[in-house]
């Protein structure tokens, strides 16, 4: 204790007892602003990384749709457009009821704050229920790539599946060509895989937050953790506003 | 020792900007917008433009799809607005607003990169 603050009167230039600041406020910072500033800075540099992360699985998107123009397009013909409308729509507005969760803090509104996280919580659910009804529809329609029997039928032959077949008339592929689907579908499962298991730990610490903030910590002036959770949150917002063009929007004429 | 707060007063120190409930809600309602702009789009056949360069004898020539290249684009302006203010990279200090747009930087650099590899290589020549 007294080596803490003794550490803490030299930072703060030796005149200021230990009360004149807030209790959240770590010794080796001079004031909570500057707190505040290297933690949300860091924060970003971690997003960055997660930007590079990303940037990989989109890089090899880019080139394998190039180079596999057609099996990506009757591929993300067997997306649900409504589907994915519907949960890029449901992502957007949670992070809206992020951005107000964040704002309830800086206001220190209890009550307005756990409503904000609650809706969040419930928009993110939704979401990865979405998810899971369509990842469930690929799993029947043996669309997963690598296990559960990987079928062509439907590119080998479109009017074998008289759904998509209807809405879009798409032309046989020729056998090399059905054979790329699955590397559609691969970095399909693999950027929304990605992209779900963010949100599940978004959510996770979602009910992390709530817990907290029913015990009024973050609504004392020391919000920084639910804004910075929120710059994750958006951050997992984005990458889904990047992944429904490139994933579901091929093409569709 | 003499200024406590010396170091604060030459800007270092960034007191958090408060953004308006207001302003969240027009975002999101531009980006509502926008999402059903680039789900409409979709469905229009927007073309191609072939371009054809002869450098010196030296022919180059690419096919660029107008509906990718909304699609991104609409995506790109969505983003941009999430991190500006949802974000709050608009009011965000300096510091910080460089090291996110280095970040992006960087980022395109590493696809330039890659996919100059990927359309310069005479794929099946060797």
């Amino acid at each position: 204790m007294s080596d803490s603050t003794a550490i803490a009167q030299g930072a703060s230039a030796g005149a200021a007892p230990h009360g004149e600041h807030p209790s959240y406020q770590r010794h080796h910072f001079e004031t909570v602003g500057q707190q505040f500033d290297a933690t949300n800075f860091a924060m970003w540099i971690f997003l960055l990384t997660e930007v590079m992360f990303f940037g990989g699985l989109f890089t090899s998107y880019l080139i394998m749709r190039n180079w596999y123009y057609r099996a990506f397009v009757e591929g993300s013909h067997q997306l649900s457009i409504l589907w994915g409308t519907a949960n890029t729509t449901v992502l957007i507005i949670s992070s809206f009821t992020m951005a107000m969760a964040v704002w309830s803090a800086q206001m220190r509104r209890k009550g307005a704050l756990l409503l904000f996280l609650g809706l969040t919580f419930l928009l993110g659910i939704a979401f990865l229920g979405i998810k899971g009804i369509e990842w469930h529809e690929k799993w029947v329609k043996h669309h997963v790539p690598g296990i559960h029997q990987y079928s062509e039928q439907a590119f080998l032959n479109p009017a074998s599946d008289p759904e998509v077949f209807k809405e879009y008339h798409d032309k046989p592929l020729s056998p090399g060509m059905a054979q790329k689907t699955e590397e559609y579908f691969f970095l399909y499962f693999a950027m929304t895989g990605m992209h779900a298991l963010h949100m599940v730990i978004g959510v996770c610490l979602l009910v992390y937050i709530f817990i907290r903030a029913r015990t009024g910590a973050y609504t004392n002036g020391h919000f920084t953790f639910v804004e910075n959770f929120g710059l994750y949150w958006h951050f997992v917002d984005i990458i889904w506003i990047f992944l429904y063009p490139l994933l579901y929007l091929i093409s569709r004429y | 020792m003499s200024e406590p707060n010396a170091h604060n007063e030459q800007g270092a120190e960034h007191e958090p900007h408060i953004v308006s409930p207001g302003t969240y809600a027009i975002i999101l309602l531009v980006l509502l917008v926008a999402t059903a702009t680039t789900c409409g789009m979709s469905y229009i056949d927007l073309g191609e433009w072939h371009i054809a360069i002869n450098l010196f004898g030296w022919h180059v020539g690419t096919t660029l799809f107008w509906n990718p290249v909304v699609a991104l684009a609409i995506a790109c302006t969505k983003m941009t607005l999430v991190v500006l203010f949802f974000m709050h990279i608009k009011y965000s200090s300096k510091l910080t607003k460089l090291t996110v747009i280095s970040g992006f930087f960087i980022f395109l650099g590493l696809i330039s990169m890659t996919l100059a590899d990927y359309v310069s290589r005479a794929w099946g020549r060797w």
